[in-house]
């Protein structure tokens, strides 16, 4: 089969205008006959509910959270990116697209991040115009600041919840379809299967999480949106039910995944503190605009730290390696995430780690706070202040900008971050892989759509900071309502989709025995003891560094937990009540097949590309080698059975607007 | 550290339930409260038993699935904190905790202690939104400039996660203080404030049909909101909510 | 009609804040009777006894009580109801004082007070009439020559204070005064008021005690 990304032709700005003149549309009359599923109700799933909805079609939303408000993307702190050029710094449409796709090392569909910066605009007024509370200036226009991997500020923000405020706003636009009958919802429910009729999609079997019911829900398309799969890992900073259970029944289904292999591994985490540890917690990256990270130049110095023999205020400047700066000197603490992460890697490897686990670095304000201090006390107009006072007014400062992150902090960790600096380590953040999608989002099979984090498209092999919020968003609200109408369109004659028929029939079946034998086995470990030990897999040989017989061993060793788990697993209690075991069972044994497609993923593409970094192949200063030559396409894998065995197509990646080059930020 | 737990379990909304006692040892001070549950639980199957069902995800404070009436309180002893941000450090070794759903009629508990908060869901369908379409032509984002402090105060409000801690902490069961945040985080900016007489109306008759108790300004709610969204809002939703009455055209 | 929460609150605090100013002029008038000439009192009460105005408000202060009792029972139901299973551990002092957990109880010893009161003066002096060449002032003073219905009187008011240092600020809330530039003012006016009326009535009520003794 030819993957046929359906691209427009034409020139790259032109492209989504005369695509929107050319594609078939729906009438207002026939949208209130055509039903729509939407799985997952975070920014994106939350956005194109709404839209849907407003433009008409009857839209069926599922979350398995209580709440649509609950989706994960309400975690992201830091912002969201939009050309507006508010600041007057050279800001435009095509650098974002620049900088996104030289972000994403050169491994993203080029029209479809154009695209995406193009509707980034839209977002900001639409967001606005929602009521989402952004930062303001004194002035009361709009506020923004800089993330890693770029020179301008574009990015918007509300404090440190962006997220919060954005999801919110979907929610809100939700909410009010919700009343209006347009959106129905199904709150605690968990899709498990999807339904297709004639080789279309047309519904899915979901399991009500409160009752254990298996419900047929019948549509004329059907839109994943279900976010990353991080939780492959297990430790990692997604919510504790992310999961990647929806995507990989359509990949199931015969829609390809693409790119699993791309994973972002965030630079600022809290590092991990023990064994009981259940997730990761992400300090928003804006706090590298003002932190300086560093390790102790000296490894007895390191050694000290370590065994808190020594304090880290007590170091002198020159006996700290502030290490980004010294090899990247153009961004410095600003590089793109994965350059980030990966020198924390090598420090720590090399045993200038901080904590006492040897895996965390510093993060340091005291420099930022000083010069802020310094600032305001000119502004209030201190004459010589003293240290002290610099300090005090520093910190104020600080505290407005990233109080509630160090407040966070200090939960967690019990340390004054203002006293000491902070530690952080790399986590498994975001995925850029997923389920492959063409220009109009549609996935391999006629009529499923997958949007948001849990499609492949526009990161390429690594995300720019503030950038998730705005493809879920513009995949959401800007994107999908007008792609979907050119596949509806066929369906204006249709009717209803009946849920007796034979197709819901047997995938409700399957469901059911699936069920049966996860509640027959019966075996003496809890589904955490296979999903941790599954992560602890995938951590170290799937991790930050890969390397072909380290990824071979994955895929054995995942094997084996694989059959381990479906031999040995307990789930207490009953198939037909609240049974969180159970869900996280069904959750556990997909990611333990993902983990292997994406350990094949990695062995396959032997290049090093953004936040997938093979030990062969680097520059000789260790940075991460591409080879454009032989890898510029994206991997999309189609299922067959087991899942080292998927078959790999090809999608030729062309760059005609942008000049493929090694990236470097130094 | 060694702990004794005393949980609230209750087989489905309609069972009856009761507290059960379970020992638990050698438990990190750095864990998290649910990390300890977690532990809990793990035992519970080892032992053939059935794990307590309870709500989380984001495990970073910031989704509100996680509830928990801890040792008396909503979200536990430590102030402006989610159950899920609360830590272990917070206890002593040897302690007795008591570990309740969030209760209020309005909010049944569906298994052990996760409860149905979806009333929070139908007193925002009933108005808290803006009512603008997806059309890609709203006014330019900077068209309206909104004075800082304004922008400063919806965003206050709008930090609500949608706990209910409020309502669990009442003693009257009031949703006053997760209401009046709604109503203020729009009506404190020019795109909320067309619809703003409406919204509050439409929103107060909601709290009191879905049976949530009357506020007497006790003042816990704000005591105990894990984000510290303030009784100024009740105060201000009262107003407007008495002057949309007065002065509504409907 | 059925009323709206915020309405049902409201109510209670608008006849809360008339009752509170009732009370300073109930005290008013009780403070006359500390002054050295008894007819000061007396036309006082005379004056409130035939003043049609004054009259009518009777109905008006009655009609005041009659809401906010009614009211204050109705929101305590309505409150009950709300949570049907209760906690099997609380610790509401970590997040509430008690005077604002306890305004069902205080105000309920305050309606016994009521009562006693209603009984040992409203109904006497209209009904029952008071005995020849007595006056109004002979009234008080003879009552609180009591030991037991001073102690009763006093500690009513402190109870009083009690229901009214929440229930002050609690109004101003409730009609949506709060603003940081103004709460501390509101809440030190609701505590000076609670306590100027605990003490102005307990005070008035324990001269007239102590008095008996040194006149004799």
């Amino acid at each position: 089969m030819i993957l046929d990304s359906k691209t427009p032709e034409g020139p790259i700005k032109d492209k989504w205008t005369k695509h929107k003149n050319d594609i078939n549309v729906v009438g207002p009359a026939n949208k209130r006959n055509i039903d729509i599923i939407v799985v997952g109700t975070g920014l994106a799933g939350g956005s194109a509910s709404a839209s849907l909805a407003e433009m008409g079609y009857n839209v069926k939303a599922f979350c398995y959270q209580d709440s649509p408000r609950r989706a994960h993307s309400i975690a992201a702190q830091g912002g969201i990116n939009a050309a507006k050029n508010y600041q007057n710094d050279g800001d435009s449409i095509y650098r974002l697209f620049y900088d996104t796709v030289k972000g994403g090392d050169y491994r993203a569909r080029e029209a479809n991040v154009y695209r995406l910066a193009e509707v980034s605009v839209n977002i900001i007024d639409q967001c606005v115009a929602q009521g989402v509370p952004f930062a303001r200036d004194y002035g009361g226009l709009l506020d923004n600041r800089s993330f890693g991997g770029v020179l301008v500020s574009r990015t918007f923000y509300a404090r440190g919840q962006t997220g919060q405020q954005l999801l919110l706003g979907a929610y809100s636009a939700m909410n009010r379809q919700i009343a209006k009958g347009k959106i129905q919802m199904f709150n605690r429910h968990e899709m498990v299967e999807l339904v297709k009729v004639d080789g279309k999609a047309r519904g899915i079997i979901a399991r009500n999480l409160i009752t254990g019911e298996l419900e047929r829900h019948s549509a004329h398309a059907v839109v994943i949106a279900s976010g990353g799969y991080g939780n492959v890992f297990f430790l990692s900073t997604n919510a504790m039910g992310s999961n990647t259970t929806a995507a990989w029944k359509i990949h199931r289904n015969g829609a390809f995944f693409a790119n699993p292999c791309y994973t972002q591994i965030h630079p600022t985490c809290i590092p991990r503190s023990g064994e009981h540890q259940s997730k990761l917690t992400l300090m928003s990256e804006s706090l590298r605009n003002d932190g300086r990270i560093w390790v102790p130049k000296h490894l007895e110095d390191a050694e000290k730290i370590r065994a808190k023999t020594l304090k880290p205020t007590d170091l002198k400047e020159e006996d700290r390696d502030y290490y980004l700066e010294r090899r990247y000197p153009a961004f410095g603490n600003l590089v793109p995430r994965d350059v980030a992460s990966r020198a924390a890697k090598e420090r720590c490897d090399a045993g200038h780690g901080v904590n006492s686990t040897g895996e965390a670095v510093y993060l340091d304000f005291s420099a930022a706070i000083q010069r802020y201090g310094k600032e305001k006390a000119l502004v209030s107009g201190i004459n010589q202040p003293s240290l002290e006072k610099i300090i005090e007014l520093g910190e104020e400062v600080v505290e407005q900008k990233y109080g509630n992150l160090f407040q966070m902090y200090e939960k967690i960790v019990a340390e004054n971050p203002y006293k000491t600096p902070m530690m952080i380590y790399p986590a498994v953040h975001y995925t850029m892989g997923g389920v492959w999608v063409d220009y109009n989002l549609m996935t391999t099979i006629p009529g499923c759509y997958c949007i948001g984090e849990a499609n492949f498209s526009d990161h390429g092999a690594n995300r720019l900071g503030a950038s998730a919020l705005m493809q879920g968003l513009a995949d959401g609200y800007f994107v999908l309502p007008y792609t979907i109408g050119d596949f509806l369109s066929n369906d204006i004659r249709t009717g209803p989709i009946s849920t007796d028929l034979k197709e819901f029939e047997i995938a409700e079946k399957n469901v059911s025995d699936t069920i049966d034998k996860l509640m027959n086995i019966k075996g003496d470990k809890p589904v955490d003891y296979f999903h941790k030990r599954l992560g602890k897999v995938m951590w170290e040989f799937a991790g930050m560094a890969r390397s072909k017989e380290g990824l071979e061993h994955a895929i054995s060793e995942i094997k084996t937990i694989r059959k381990e788990f479906w031999e040995n697993v307990r789930i207490p209690g009953d198939k037909n009540e609240m049974n969180t075991e159970l869900e996280k069972a069904g959750r556990v044994a997909d990611f333990l097949e993902l983990g292997e497609l994406f350990a094949k993923d990695g062995l396959e593409r032997t290049e090093s590309a953004g936040g997938h970094f093979r030990e062969e192949s680097q520059t000789p200063e260790g940075e991460a080698l591409r080879n454009d030559k032989d890898f510029a396409f994206t991997s999309a894998w189609e299922f067959v059975g087991e899942p080292s065995e998927a078959i790999l197509h090809k999608e030729h990646l062309e760059f005609n607007d942008i000049e493929l080059k090694q990236r470097s930020y130094k | 550290m060694d702990l004794t737990l005393k949980i609230w379990r209750q087989k489905n909304s309609q069972a009856k339930g009761k507290i059960e006692t379970y020992p638990i040892s050698d438990i990190s001070e750095d864990s998290s409260f649910l990390e300890m549950i977690d532990v809990l639980n793990s035992n519970i199957i080892h032992e053939g038993g059935e794990p307590v069902a309870f709500d989380h995800d984001c495990r970073e404070g910031i989704c509100g699935m996680c509830s928990m009436y801890i040792n008396g309180q909503a979200h536990g002893p430590m102030r402006g904190t989610t159950t899920c941000q609360l830590h272990m450090r917070s206890f002593k070794d040897g302690e007795t905790i008591y570990i309740e759903p969030f209760r209020s009629g309005s909010m049944p508990v569906i298994k052990d202690l996760v409860v149905d908060r979806s009333a929070f869901d139908r007193i925002q369908q009933a108005g808290g939104f803006v009512s603008v379409n997806t059309s890609g032509n709203t006014q330019d984002a900077n068209a309206v400039p909104i004075p800082k402090a304004n922008a400063d105060k919806a965003f206050d409000a709008a930090a609500c996660i949608g706990c209910a801690a409020c309502v669990a902490t009442c003693k009257n069961s009031s949703a006053m203080l997760f209401v009046a945040a709604k109503v203020s985080q729009y009506s404190y900016l020019p795109q909320g404030e067309v619809e703003a007489k409406d919204r509050v109306v439409n929103m107060v008759n909601q709290m009191d049909k879905e049976g949530f108790g009357n506020c007497t300004n006790t003042g816990a709610c704000e005591v105990e909101c894990p984000k510290g969204i303030s009784l100024e809002y009740i105060a201000r939703m009262n107003r407007e909510y008495i002057s949309a009455t007065v002065s509504s055209e409907k | 009609m059925k009323l709206s929460s915020i309405v049902r609150k409201l109510i209670m605090a608008l006849s809360g804040l008339f009752l509170i100013i009732f009370l300073i002029t109930h005290l008013v008038i009780n403070s006359f009777t500390l002054a050295s000439s008894k007819e000061l009192f007396n036309d006082a009460a005379h004056f409130m006894a035939t003043n049609p105005v004054i009259y009518l408000m009777q109905y008006v202060l009655a009609l005041g009580f009659i809401i906010h009792i009614g009211m204050g029972i109705k929101l305590t139901l309505q409150n009950r109801k709300a949570r049907p299973e209760k906690y099997a551990f609380n610790q509401s002092s970590k997040n509430a004082d008690l005077s604002s957990r306890s305004m069902i109880i205080s105000g309920g010893l305050v309606i016994v007070f009521l009562i006693l009161h209603l009984r040992d003066y409203f109904y006497e002096i209209k009904f029952v009439g008071l005995p020849e060449g007595t006056t109004d002032y002979d009234l008080v003073v003879n009552l609180f020559s009591s030991p037991i219905y001073t102690g009763v009187y006093v500690i009513s008011f402190i109870v009083l204070g009690f229901h009214l240092n929440h229930g002050f600020k609690s109004a101003f809330q409730s009609v949506g005064a709060n603003h940081k530039k103004y709460n501390s003012a509101i809440k030190v006016a609701g505590t000076a008021y609670s306590i100027l009326i605990s003490l102005g009535f307990s005070t008035i009520a324990l001269v007239h005690f102590i008095n008996q003794y040194s006149f004799n």
